[in-house]
């Protein structure tokens, strides 16, 4: 169902500025992100597009605390991310960032519903592991363990282990890399419903542009810039996408 | 020169797995160290003891009488088979260094006047033989020369058949005869308080009467001779003359040590090897089957261009080889330098002109070739998996590995455990051979740990039974002949004695149908406070009115048990042949002891109530007065002190004991790291991507950590105790297999020593996971998760 969301009232969950990172790979500099300034407003669902090597993984690894910029600073609502340190990280990523990757990255000695209670068992204000499973659809599948379900399932239960926390912020890389087509709708609903229903920001990386009629807001990646920023009139709900 | 594509990469690989192959080249470095190490002594030891034997005629058969004429010598001599004769005589004498108050034992041996023996010839160190004018001249020990700085021109002096004569040391030598050379009644060499001395005939005649005769006779046989034969028409030839019994080589004493030692040896480089080279071939095969998950799309690759599968199998066999190899360069350096030193504590015990170590290429390249074979075997399983991969199927990344729920167990860990822990068991569940193996490596560890501390609890076990439980007596003096009983009295009036008791040692041989034992039987008096009978566990002894009462280890070789019963010729006098009843087999650690109720064995006798031997319990501080006293006095014999045997024990064995426990437990601590530190970069090599993605869900790299090193914990808690009872077992198999005529190694193992075995291999298992540790704090969040498995 299209939404038409208002703007631009809305605050920035996390915002960077000036982001440089520079890779050093034997004796050549990789410049991965040359000054990037970008907000993800509160329940906004953006979509990074661009083609492999244009520095939108780097800059989605920033923004979620799994790595610092050589220069510049993120805050995630006002507070500089870098000021507490690996520990601060590690608590930033607890308690407020769900990730979603390419590769499921399950646990594969743990069921499905364990699989998200490994991080609702650490979060301050979790959803019930069933109701997370229930949200993408794995209700029937919670005793499951990683190899008896499909590549969707799999990445489906990711998702839901992303969102179970509640968090503030719900980051996605190529979330649909690895399913065929049928299977990528799917886990893009879950990613559109949870963003929804619980209001996450949510940011996802793609390099298939069909992807971004689900986003408010497109950023086009080329070379380690924002080359270009898109708004959405109205955002288009994935069963509507195809590719 | 260009090494091939995939030698370069092996060369890389190795490179970078260089902690795990350390670890594995350690392993088989100290299996290959012990192994090469006791071959190479052995040999050194074989080697030298033959080539002395046969430069320097060592005996065949050896007898001693009382007093035969010398006549009896060509009679001897042309008994068939026999080669060479030599007459002599043995005595015993107390000897008196200026300065030494301690008594000194030395066994005076006669040279044929003025010239060398025709057999048991000695290596002169220093100095010459004495002249056939020098009746007074002394050959002596090197041993005892060097404890008492004994040069030629030296005087000392002995005590004579009751006469003081004034010695002078002409030269020092070593002799076959007394490689070892332990005096009466002891257990260990004590060269300050042993000594031998050869000289002139002239002067033993003399002395002990023994003009125109001999009683002691060495024998050279031909080669391929029947030795029983000889010993058989020797002991006729000899018995008019008091004779007691001749021995084959195989039972002269210095020989039987050092055949035992060369035994032991043998036995230990079947044992301990064995397991450093299991639990490496162990590793080997772990550390290839983890390379080839990973290397899936490679192998696949390599093969799509045309490699063959046994190209494929040899390259991962050539790795685990390589990591062999260095273990074997490693132990091979190792194992020189430890049969070296070995060796040379060899050569304070046992003496030899040149103890020559040489290690020959033998004990190396068998060495070599089982540490090699090891390894193949061990990586067999996972070359032949990477071999079999087809091309395609490598390539495809592998599936997950599928987990299942265990039953009851599942409830159980869902009820009570977060999901970390549930992590940590469900790997271990579904890999539990892997587990039990690495759990059985750390336990080999421990078990090695629990063995080579487990010396030192045998060492107090038998001294503490043997020398203070069992003897209570401070001096041992042996009387030259039987006295009747009443020679207490006149031993109790000597400075400072406090207690004395008397005892008979009769030397005897034991016949149990066709075997056939030489062994002392002891009469005791019926209750004895300065001998205490007791057995191994520590249980009282008594002594029943009539009958032997046997060391179990005895009545095991003669293949008797309580109520049989013995034939028991008794070596000397009259040469009475008794027929004893067994009436109890007790066990003990040290020795093969026969005892029997004194008046019972002087009544078997035949004879009043005599007695060959005084136990005295003395002050102290009159030692020095009680020593004077004794050395003036005619029927001593030999004199041995308690303290002087402890010590003496305790300085040959305990002192080294400690260097190889040392060598020991840095063999056991490079298991227990071996072990430890390769299962655990296994783990984080295949769970990194896990690990790395419960870092970006929120976990901190300690709660990471727990999951990698929870599971390592696990294992070595599981493998804690199953060391414990495969230490015991070990020991146990120690113990029986070193058993000795002389020696059993008591199988106790203190709890201590349990406690000790057990924190020192924590404490290495916990130095590698601090290792390990820093690793996880520095997995690569990012590269992790976006490499495809």
């Amino acid at each position: 169902m299209p939404a038409v969301r208002p703007e631009p009232e809305r605050a920035a969950t996390l915002s960077g500025r000036d982001l440089v990172k520079t890779y050093h790979v034997g004796d050549v500099d990789i410049h991965a992100l040359r000054g990037v300034d970008v907000d993800l407003l509160e329940g906004e669902l953006v979509v990074l597009l661009g083609p492999s090597g244009s520095g939108k993984s780097t800059l989605l690894n920033i923004l979620g605390g799994l790595d610092t910029p050589t220069s510049g600073e993120v805050r995630f609502r006002g507070r500089a991310l870098a000021a507490g340190g690996e520990r601060g990280l590690t608590r930033y990523r607890r308690d407020h960032v769900g990730f979603v990757f390419q590769f499921y990255n399950l646990v594969a000695s743990l069921t499905a519903e364990e699989n998200v209670a490994l991080v609702t068992e650490i979060a301050p204000a979790p959803m019930a592991p069933a109701d997370a499973l229930a949200l993408v659809g794995l209700e029937t599948r919670l005793d499951a363990f990683p190899a008896q379900l499909s590549g969707g399932e799999q990445q489906r239960v990711a998702i839901a282990r992303a969102v179970a926390k509640q968090p503030d912020v719900l980051l996605c890389d190529e979330p649909t890399g690895a399913l065929d087509s049928v299977t990528g709708v799917k886990v893009l609903e879950a990613i559109a419903q949870v963003n929804r229903e619980i209001g996450t920001t949510t940011a996802v990386i793609t390099h298939n542009a069909v992807i971004a009629g689900m986003a408010d807001r497109v950023l086009r990646f080329g070379d380690g810039r924002i080359v270009e920023t898109q708004r959405n009139p109205t955002r288009r709900s994935p069963r509507e996408l195809a590719w | 020169m260009r090494l091939h594509p995939l030698d370069r990469k092996l060369v890389r690989d190795l490179w970078r797995m260089r902690g795990q192959a350390f670890a594995i080249a350690l392993i088989v470095a100290s299996g290959v160290a012990v192994l090469s190490s006791s071959l190479a002594v052995v040999d050194a030891l074989s080697e030298t003891t033959r080539g002395f034997y046969e430069r320097h005629r060592f005996g065949d058969v050896f007898a001693s009488a009382t007093r035969a004429p010398r006549s009896l010598a060509a009679r001897i001599a042309a008994l068939p088979e026999v080669q060479a004769v030599d007459a002599r005589i043995v005595e015993q004498a107390t000897l008196d260094v200026a300065g030494f108050a301690d008594p000194i034992i030395g066994a005076l041996v006669s040279l044929p006047s003025g010239g060398e023996a025709a057999l048991n010839r000695l290596a002169l160190r220093a100095g010459t033989l004495p002249e056939p004018d020098q009746p007074d001249a002394v050959v002596l020990s090197e041993a005892f020369a060097e404890a008492h700085d004994l040069v030629p021109g030296d005087v000392l002096h002995a005590l004579v058949n009751g006469r003081r004569r004034a010695l002078r040391v002409t030269g020092i030598a070593l002799s076959p005869e007394y490689v070892y050379a332990i005096g009466p009644g002891t257990l260990m060499p004590d060269p300050r308080r042993y000594a031998i001395a050869w000289m002139n005939p002239s002067a033993l005649e003399a002395a002990y009467d023994l003009d125109g005769a001999f009683n002691d006779v060495v024998l050279a046989l031909g080669r391929g001779a029947d030795t029983n034969a000889v010993i058989r028409a020797l002991d006729t030839l000899l018995a008019p003359y008091g004779g007691t019994g001749a021995i084959a080589r195989a039972d002269q004493l210095s020989n039987w040590f050092l055949m035992n030692e060369i035994q032991q040896l043998r036995r230990m480089a079947g044992i301990l090897p064995t397991i450093f080279l299991a639990v490496a071939a162990f590793l080997g095969n772990m550390v290839l089957a983890r390379l080839i998950a990973t290397e899936r799309a490679e192998i696949g690759l390599v093969k799509a261009f045309g490699y063959g599968d046994a190209t494929v199998a040899w390259h991962y066999a050539k790795l685990v080889l390589a990591m062999a190899g260095l273990g074997v360069l490693l132990g091979w350096l190792a194992g020189w330098a430890l049969g070296r030193w070995t060796t040379v504590l060899y050569a304070e015990m046992f003496r030899f002109p040149t103890l020559y170590y040489t290690p020959g290429f033998g004990p190396f390249a068998l060495s070599a070739g089982v540490s090699l074979a090891a390894a193949l075997a061990g990586a067999l399983g996972s070359a032949r998996r990477a071999a079999a991969l087809p091309p395609a199927e490598a390539m495809r990344p592998p599936a997950p590995p599928a987990y299942r729920r265990a039953g009851a167990l599942s409830d159980l860990l869902r009820r009570v455990l977060e999901q970390l822990t549930r992590i940590v068991l469900r790997q271990l569940l579904r890999w539990p051979l892997r587990a039990l193996l690495t759990s059985a490596g750390i336990a080999a560890s421990v078990a090695v740990l629990i063995m080579s501390f487990q010396w030192l609890d045998a060492l107090d076990h038998m001294i503490g039974s043997f020398f203070f439980q069992q003897q209570r007596q401070d001096v041992t003096v042996s009387l030259v002949e039987v006295h009747p009983d009443t020679v207490r009295n006149a031993f109790a009036r000597l400075p400072g004695v406090l207690a004395v008791e008397a005892q008979r040692a009769v030397p005897a041989r034991i016949h149990a149908g066709h075997r056939v034992r030489r062994e002392a039987v002891v009469g005791l008096p019926e209750v004895s406070a300065l001998h205490v009978l007791e057995d191994a566990g520590g249980n009282a002894i008594t002594l029943p009115p009539d009958g032997l009462v046997l060391s179990s280890a005895l009545a095991r070789r003669l293949g008797v048990a309580p109520g049989g019963h013995l034939v028991v010729e008794v070596l000397g006098g009259a040469r009475p042949v008794l027929t004893l009843p067994v009436a109890a087999v007790f066990e003990t650690w040290i020795g093969t002891p026969t005892y029997m109720r004194l008046d019972a064995l002087n009544r078997a006798l035949g004879d009043p109530p005599v007695v060959n031997t005084v136990l005295l319990r003395v002050d102290s501080r009159e030692l020095p007065a009680l020593f004077a006293a004794l050395k003036a006095t005619p029927a001593t014999g030999a004199v041995t002190l308690r303290r002087a045997a402890v010590d003496s024990f305790n300085a040959s064995i305990a002192e080294h004991m400690h260097v190889f426990i040392a060598i020991y437990v840095l063999f056991a601590c490079t298991l227990a790291a071996g072990v430890s530190y390769n299962s655990m970069r296994i783990s984080l090599s295949e769970r990194g991507r896990e690990l790395a993605t419960l870092r970006v869900l929120g976990f901190g790299s300690g709660e990471v950590a727990y999951v990698l090193l929870g599971e390592a914990a696990l294992l070595v808690l599981i493998g804690l105790p199953m060391g414990c009872g495969l230490g015991l077992a070990l020991t146990q198999l120690i113990s029986s297999s070193f058993e000795t005529e002389l020696f059993r190694i008591p199988p106790v193992i203190e709890p201590s020593t349990y406690g000790i075995a057990l924190i020192v291999a924590s404490l290495t298992a916990v130095a590698c996971g601090v290792l390990v540790r820093r690793r996880v704090a520095r997995l690569d969040l990012v590269a992790v998760l976006k490499t495809r498995e």
